[in-house]
């Protein structure tokens, strides 16, 4: 039985994201549960399923249990689901299975941190990095942007992408986040502000780099039928797949080639349309590397080209593929799983037509991907407004 | 300024991993099986899935994959030594490996570039296996 068109995205919410120092990450969590809940039409007592991902910022071992005590909550499917910043791709996943096999009816994807302002930059920078392997990584000092570095490096070996290229990328993305309200980074930037911001691990200067960002983020997912009689316009899951190859750098098979491909065809054969069908794309972007590497892997610009294609201007709202409208994680925001949320959300908004100033005039059908890890884990994911 | 490191843990997959570089030496595990050899030490081979399998000592030879130059540090004990180069090593007998390479300029490090190991002692016990680049 495929998935097809089987479930929807029936609310999307968010917190005030940026520094929101009255905000604990649970709290953030909650702001963007009950603005999901709303966007919806639902009550809580409609929820009966409760997906949690994970925090840094706070001690709870049982997250998706504390989630749903916090929310008064009493859920009969809920878990805690950790895949990185992928998460929430996964656990669109997982509630889809539920929710077609009758475990759960109106499924809570929720996830809050207070990266900014809970932690001290530095004790942040050190926990992101924990990412690394503990016995055979850390002795070695490589922070996450100089993990992604060594991806970023390889790539620019085998296919001559330049720091212009990945200056490009964060360029795009800042333009899409001016046009956002709630973007935690507004002010336009150039590929010279790129190139002269800090080194922080080369190739990434401060300004390739994902943002740390205090940010909740929600969705509700039901079944197709329900949806219609919801609130907001159905955003229809139209096809959805996932890729795990590793988790640690040093254990890729293959820098330049990873499970995004895989997961996008998978993606592309359940939903039946392909990359040229693709309205508007979110491409997880946690350092600038990624949505080049994303926008060759799936399918969308031949290997090596996609460097070119941001830098040419294809990827900007009015080009051939507006990629990253809300502005991403590098300018949107990126609160550990909330900012991976994003990039599903904004796909939501886009198809509903909903995104003001940064909406992709006509989009029907729009994709969003996702990774955890360094390019560990994969998901894509394809809605679309009509079944 | 060197890097401070802390001590590898041991632990039963990887003492004779640990113990091998101690003594100067990169001990690697060889599937009895299929004979790929890997790294890091584990149980099982990641190939065949057999748990058959026999320790060798590597010629410490290898090739930079990829590499970052360093600079910011993720944590305190790593902040004095910036630039530094963090690289991923193809070793000439398969595995793959991430450490750094010491070079008087680190904007020197190449793709390509041969590295040898070189083993830097963390305390009386524990040594961590870096390369140096070698002449082509
Ligand atoms: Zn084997």
């Amino acid at each position: 039985m495929s998935l097809r068109n089987k479930c929807a995205i029936v609310g999307v919410g968010q917190s005030r994201i940026g520094k929101v120092p009255d905000r604990t990450g649970m709290a953030l969590a909650a702001d963007a549960a009950k603005a999901a809940l709303d966007d919806a039409g639902l009550t809580p007592a409609d929820i009966d399923g409760v997906l949690a991902g994970y925090t840094f910022t706070e001690p709870y071992l049982m997250l998706s249990s504390v989630m749903c005590e916090y929310l008064g909550l009493q859920p009969t499917y809920s878990a805690s689901i950790m895949v990185g910043g992928g998460s929430a791709g996964f656990m669109l996943h997982h509630a889809m299975h539920a929710i077609v096999t009758g475990a759960a009816t109106n499924v809570l994807i929720v996830m809050g941190e207070n990266r900014r302002t809970g932690q001290t930059s530095d004790d942040a920078i050190a926990a992101i990095s924990k990412i690394g392997h503990p016995y055979y990584e850390h002795p070695y000092g490589a922070p996450m942007p100089g993990l992604y570095g060594l991806v970023a490096r390889r790539h620019m070996h085998e296919y001559g992408t330049t720091y212009e290229h990945l200056a490009a990328v964060s360029v795009n993305t800042r333009y899409h986040a001016s046009l956002n309200p709630s973007a935690q980074m507004r002010e336009l930037i150039t590929v010279e502000d790129v190139l002269n911001s800090r080194m922080i691990s080369d190739p990434f200067r401060m300004l390739n780099c994902c943002l740390i960002s205090d940010a909740g983020g929600a969705m509700i997912v039901t079944s197709a039928e329900r949806a219609k009689d919801l609130r907001s316009a159905p955003v229809y899951v139209r096809g959805i797949g996932e890729m795990h190859t590793h988790e640690h750098v040093s254990m890729a098979r293959n820098l330049t080639e990873t499970g995004a491909g895989r997961s996008s065809e998978i993606a592309y054969a359940m939903a039946g349309v392909g990359p040229e069908d693709i309205d508007y794309a979110s491409l997880y972007d946690c350092f600038s590397i990624v949505p080049i590497m994303e926008l060759e892997e799936l399918g969308f610009v031949k290997p090596g080209e996609g460097g070119d294609f941001f830098l040419g201007g294809h990827a900007r709202l009015g080009g051939q593929l507006p990629v990253n409208t809300h502005g991403g994680m590098l300018s949107h925001a990126h609160a550990g799983g909330a900012g991976g949320l994003f990039d599903i959300t904004e796909a939501a908004l886009q198809v509903r037509g909903e995104c003001g100033e940064r909406q992709v005039e006509g989009a029907q059908v729009a994709l969003a991907h996702v990774e955890g890890g360094i390019l560990s884990a994969h998901c894509t994911v394809v809605v679309s407004n009509t079944e | 300024m060197p890097i401070t490191r802390s001590a590898p843990k041991r632990d039963a997959d990887n003492t004779p991993y640990w113990d091998g570089a101690a003594r100067g030496e990169l001990r690697l595990q060889r599937c009895a099986a299929c004979g790929v050899a890997r790294f890091y030490p584990r149980l099982l081979c990641p190939e065949c899935w057999s748990d058959s399998v026999g320790w060798f000592t590597a010629s410490g030879d290898g090739t930079v994959y990829s590499y970052s130059v360093v600079h910011r540090a993720p944590s305190a004990n790593f902040a004095d030594a910036v630039p530094y180069v963090v690289a991923l090593i193809d070793l000439d007998e398969g595995p793959r490996m991430l450490s750094n390479v010491e070079a008087d300029d680190p904007e020197a490090v190449q793709i390509g570039d041969r590295v040898r190991v070189r083993f830097e002692r963390v305390d009386e016990n524990s040594a961590i296996p870096v390369f140096v680049k070698v002449a082509a």
